[in-house]
């Protein structure tokens, strides 16, 4: 690791203008970040952490919505977010314990990893990024992986999730991260299905239109039978093949299909 | 007798310590005005090294110097200890393994320049403003291209990437082929035993000092043998005579061979102390690890079994390209030869056997042994063609084994590869699998599974295990370039105390528990009056280590030696002291007494007068009561046992989950039956881990792409069932004083023929059949073989 300076603000306000200098970098969690400053690969000239920020933290539930704060951690949302169970639900299947008590739902959107998972519940929920300055419809959010219309120094503050009528997550591990190999969030709301997959394509997390709509029409995992995932996109890597990918898209998408509640 | 002698499952002492953060591990040790190296490696495969750059980096702040290859000049490279001779006669391709790349690279993680600083950072610092001028070459990097005629060569200075052509027994050659021409059945099987990375918990460390006040030098290292590092790197690297070199390895955690061999970093280490004048550390990162502990496995083989008519075996011989890596690792030619080769009959009376193994240098890590080293490469392609030869001839693969195992009378059992197995019982550990497995009731369990959607299959596999290797002369005489005996001091205090100080080391054995227990029995006192010391090369007679299962059977027996020494010598006290004769004097529950009286004298009373000599035999005998033994063994042991695993898949997936697992082990006499169930429970949960999950991945520029655990998957512990250990089935071994085998390696031999014979089980009751999937088993691979 090299050297760095490191500022604690306790207002958004102070870490937007912390994070006005260009070697400055926001520090949620850290659980991708410092791994990645241990080994050399990063080195910002200051980090502005997030975590000093009580504003940020926090769940709440109001007319249908759940709002979880920037920064709090997978931990709090697995054992608080209960009026939005199957969110809670993947929230306790993030890594392990250390992780899921430092990382953040913010940290976790803002990387867009393309195996994160809380990338899938956002796209699925229909979420609003809110952010310091602005609210972003989650269908601008994500660009492609590690990518997101976030602007330098934006930080996001909260997220909104419309609570579906039921949902599930269903995640296929890949054998050594535990990361998703391909992971499956579906939603039933009064005005359709939403389906939102992640780690299984190049472009990142992204929404199964077909299955969508022949689910909307029937929320079964039957509706799914003459659908396939085309296989051009995805991941071929150590541990599955494009082809395999696509076909647990089908799999997973039939599971949380199933599990739904 | 003492309570936890031989046969108490005594709780490890060790543990307390370990457990409560109290170890003393090799990172633990700081020395004042310590230096830190950070060792820049390539991130190539294989280039040509014109120059490295070293002027902007040597006035960085805190660096004290930098090393490259040129500052070695008149040290020698890391020797390899053991010479196999080829096929036809001519002794394998050795290469020079320099401390630091010589003019050229040979695998990414190779050592190109050492950065010795105040702090690790500052050398890592440094290191980055090191600027490396160098011209890449095409990787060598799959072993049958590797020996192709117009493949380039990772040594120039080699005829080619070939090591050696060994064959075994070459003599037996045309016999083995003629029985094939006449089989009625063969079965014809190719397969890939997967590259591991042994990823011990504690990383490799070395700290090197020198002290000036009389020339000498301390390596401190993570190893499972100090005096054979000493040896190796005082005699062949560094030129310091033994007596001026001192090896310390504290605490090891875990080693599974890979802390076996001489690296590279404890040579520098130990060299920059000198030069420097100050003690130079380095602790491996996990990323390192990877990149430089020695790999193990990767071997790609054809393996062909010729059957009679009446399914007896008739023949085998087999085919192995074996990956040496870029440079010969301390016993890496052992391990596809007198390793492997010699273990090829397996349980069987097969009488004609041919192997022939290919060593090949390909741009990666050096390969060399790794749990198990050779028996589980073995172990593997035999249990393997021999289920695959029952499915082709619709027989139980249970009862296709039971027809040809050696029998119970037939021991002692002399094989065509060379080895003769003394004791076993084979029919008896598989009646005991199939008893604990509940082979009988398979058909139920396929029955709920059926029901629940899932693919269900059970797999069995058979081993035996050669340990202890020896003895040292045979193994000279095989190209071993050590002997392999094992030393003990007993030094008896003279309150009746007793310190054991042993050549074998543990690396997470428990020794300092199940030793004591065979001391405490011999004499009668209870094991806490013993303490084992290992580890040290300052306070430990020269011995050679812990590896291969050999601890218990061969530094056991160098124990029982000196114990039976010491005693002897106590009983000649004794009868001076109660004027009696040697020959009369009995020793029982601690206690010497006359045959056939009352006179008596405690253990206590005997040890005090041999060093308190009033009334002793002063013109006999000399004081004291230490005693040292070199056991040298006459012949392996042959542990053997059966493996029944039963898995079940997820048809949608391609995910297997082992439902099961039964070992049935024959260990001969046991110390300890709790630290001999752990070794077997964690070999196995090893051997699930290079059956369904681990895999050293390399792609063809040589680039490592399971550099981590992000991609580098290791069993957890929801990866591994329950597992059912019996060790009830024991045939004592003949030939050493203990009648014990060793369980060391067992788990991680048996284990993976096993899951891959019950995940193709699986797939066959499905319909699905395939011959072979090669490891690991992941799911991707399976549902691929499901639907193609």
């Amino acid at each position: 690791m090299y050297n760095f300076d490191f500022v604690k603000p306790s207002t958004v306000e102070e870490a937007v203008a912390a994070l006005q200098d260009d070697e400055a970098q926001p520090l949620s969690g850290g659980q991708t970040l410092i791994p990645s400053m241990k080994q050399r690969l990063n080195a910002p000239g200051t980090l502005v952490s997030l975590l000093g920020i009580e504003a940020l933290k926090g769940i709440s539930s109001a007319d249908g919505v759940l709002t979880i704060g920037g920064v709090t951690n997978h931990a709090t949302v697995a054992a608080e977010a209960g009026a939005y169970p199957a969110l809670a639900a993947l929230a306790a299947q993030i890594g392990d314990p250390a992780v899921r008590n430092r990382g953040t739902i913010g940290g976790s959107l803002a990387n867009n990893d393309p195996a994160a998972c809380y990338p899938a519940a956002a796209l699925a929920s229909g979420a609003t990024i809110v952010t310091n300055s602005r609210e972003i419809a989650v269908d601008d959010f994500f660009q492609g992986m590690f990518t997101t219309d976030l602007e330098e120094g934006e930080i996001i503050t909260s997220v909104k999730f419309p609570i579906p009528e039921v949902a599930s997550y269903q995640k296929f591990e890949q054998p050594a991260s535990r990361f998703a190999l391909t992971g499956v969030f579906v939603t039933k709301y009064a005005d359709g299905v939403r389906v939102a997959i992640t780690g299984a394509s190049e472009e990142g997390v992204f929404r199964w239109a077909e299955a969508e709509e022949a689910l909307t029409a029937n929320f079964s995992a039957d509706a799914l039978a003459a659908l396939a995932v085309p296989s051009n996109a995805m991941i071929t890597d150590l541990h599955g093949t494009a082809e395999y990918r696509a076909h647990l898209c089908k799999v997973m998408t039939g599971r949380a299909v199933a599990a739904a509640h | 007798m003492p309570k936890d002698g031989i046969g108490a499952s005594t709780k490890r002492r060790e543990d307390i310590r370990f457990l409560t953060g109290k170890g003393r591990y090799t990172d633990d040790i700081n020395l004042r005005g310590q230096a830190y190296v950070h060792f820049l490696r390539s991130d190539v495969a294989h280039a040509t090294l014109n120059g490295i750059d070293t002027s902007a980096a040597k006035d960085m702040p805190g660096v004290l110097r930098i090393f490259t290859a040129r500052d070695f000049d008149g040290v020698g490279g890391i020797p390899c200890g053991w010479l196999i001779t080829d096929r036809h006669g001519q002794p394998m391709q050795e290469p020079k393994h320099p401390i630091m790349a010589e003019g050229k690279i040979r695998h990414v993680g190779e050592i190109v320049a050492a950065v010795v600083a105040e702090t690790l950072d500052q050398a890592r610092d440094a290191a980055e403003a090191i600027v490396l001028d160098y011209d890449e070459l095409p990787a060598v990097i799959d072993m049958k291209a590797a020996v192709q005629a117009d493949a380039p060569k990772v040594h120039e200075e080699l005829t080619s990437n070939l090591c050696y052509d060994w064959g075994f027994v070459e003599e037996n050659k045309a016999a083995v082929d003629a029985a094939f021409d006449v089989a009625a059945h063969v079965t014809t099987l190719e397969l890939v035993n997967n590259r591991l990375v042994a990823n011990p918990m504690e990383p490799r460390v070395a700290i090197g000092d020198y002290a000036a006040h009389d020339d000498s030098s301390t390596l401190y290292t993570t190893s499972q043998n100090p005096h054979v590092i000493r040896l190796l790197m005082g005699a062949f690297v560094l030129g310091i005579p033994e007596h001026k070199l001192r090896v310390i390895a504290p605490d090891v955690g875990g080693g599974f061979g890979t802390k076996i061999f001489h690296y590279a970093e404890e040579a520098f280490c130990t060299f920059a102390a000198k030069q420097l004048k100050l003690p130079v550390k380095w602790t491996s990162t996990r990323s390192e690890a990877f990149m430089s502990d020695a790999h193990g496995r990767d071997h790609v083989t054809k393996i062909q079994l010729a059957l009679d008519a009446d399914n007896n075996f008739t023949a085998l011989r087999t085919d192995t390209y074996a990956n040496m890596g870029a440079y010969l690792s301390t016993f890496a030619p052992s391990v596809p030869t007198w390793l492997h080769g010699t273990l090829m009959a397996g349980n069987y009376r097969t009488p004609l056997i041919y192997v022939n193994v290919k060593a090949v240098f390909t741009n990666t890590v050096p390969v060399d042994a790794y749990r198990g080293a050779g028996r589980p490469e073995a172990t593997f392609q035999l249990e393997r063609v021999v289920d695959m030869a029952a499915r082709e001839l619709g027989v139980d693969p249970a009862e296709l084994r039971r027809q040809n195992f050696i029998r119970k009378d037939q021991f002692p059992y002399a094989t065509p590869v060379a080895v003769e197995y003394d004791t076993g019982d084979y029919e008896a550990t598989l009646d005991k699998g199939l008893e604990l497995s509940d082979y009988a009731g398979f058909a139920t369990r396929l029955a709920e599974s059926k029901a629940n959607g899932k693919l269900r299959g059970i797999g069995l596999a058979h081993y035996i295990e050669a340990c202890g290797i020896a003895p040292s002369n045979l193994v000279g005489q095989l190209g071993a370039r050590a002997g392999l005996y094992e030393s003990a001091t007993v030094r008896v205090n003279a309150t009746g105390g007793i310190v054991v100080m042993t050549g074998s080391h543990s690396h997470g054995q428990g020794h300092e528990t199940s030793f004591p227990q065979v001391i405490a029995q011999m004499i009668g006192i209870e094991p806490d009056q013993v303490e084992i010391v290992h580890g040290d090369t300052a306070n430990t007679p020269m011995g050679m280590g812990t590896y291969g299962s050999r601890s218990i059977a061969v530094g056991g027996s160098a124990m029982v030696r000196a114990t039976e020494k010491i005693i002897a010598k106590a009983k000649k006290i004794a009868a001076h002291i109660l004027e009696a004769s040697d020959a009369d004097i009995e020793l029982k529950d601690g206690k010497f007494s006359v045959a056939g009286t009352d006179k008596s004298l405690n253990w206590g009373d005997v040890t005090l007068a041999a060093y308190v000599p009033h009334n002793y035999p002063l013109k006999d005998l000399e004081p004291g009561l230490e005693e040292t033994a070199f056991y040298d063994p006459s012949n392996f042991t042959y542990p053997s046992g059966c493996y029944i695993c039963e898995v079940e898949i997820d048809p949608d997936t391609g995910k297997v989950t082992i439902e099961r697992f039964t070992a049935a082990d024959d260990f001969g006499n046991i110390i300890n039956p709790m630290i001999v169930e752990g070794q077997v429970q964690g070999g196995v949960a090893q051997g699930i881990g290079q059956a369904l999950l681990e895999n050293c991945s390399y792609d063809s520029d040589g680039q490592l792409l399971s550099a981590s655990y992000m991609d580098y998957a290791m069993p957890r512990a929801s990866d591994v069932p329950m597992i059912t250990v019996d060790h009830s089935c024991q045939t004592p071994c003949t030939h050493n004083p203990l009648g014990v085998k060793g369980c060391g390696e067992a788990g991680a031999i048996g284990s993976p023929p096993a899951v891959i014979n019950a995940v193709l089980d699986a797939m066959h009751r499905a319909g699905k059949p395939v011959a072979h999937i090669d490891m690991p088993v992941t799911p991707a691979k399976v549902w691929a073989a499901m639907n193609h």
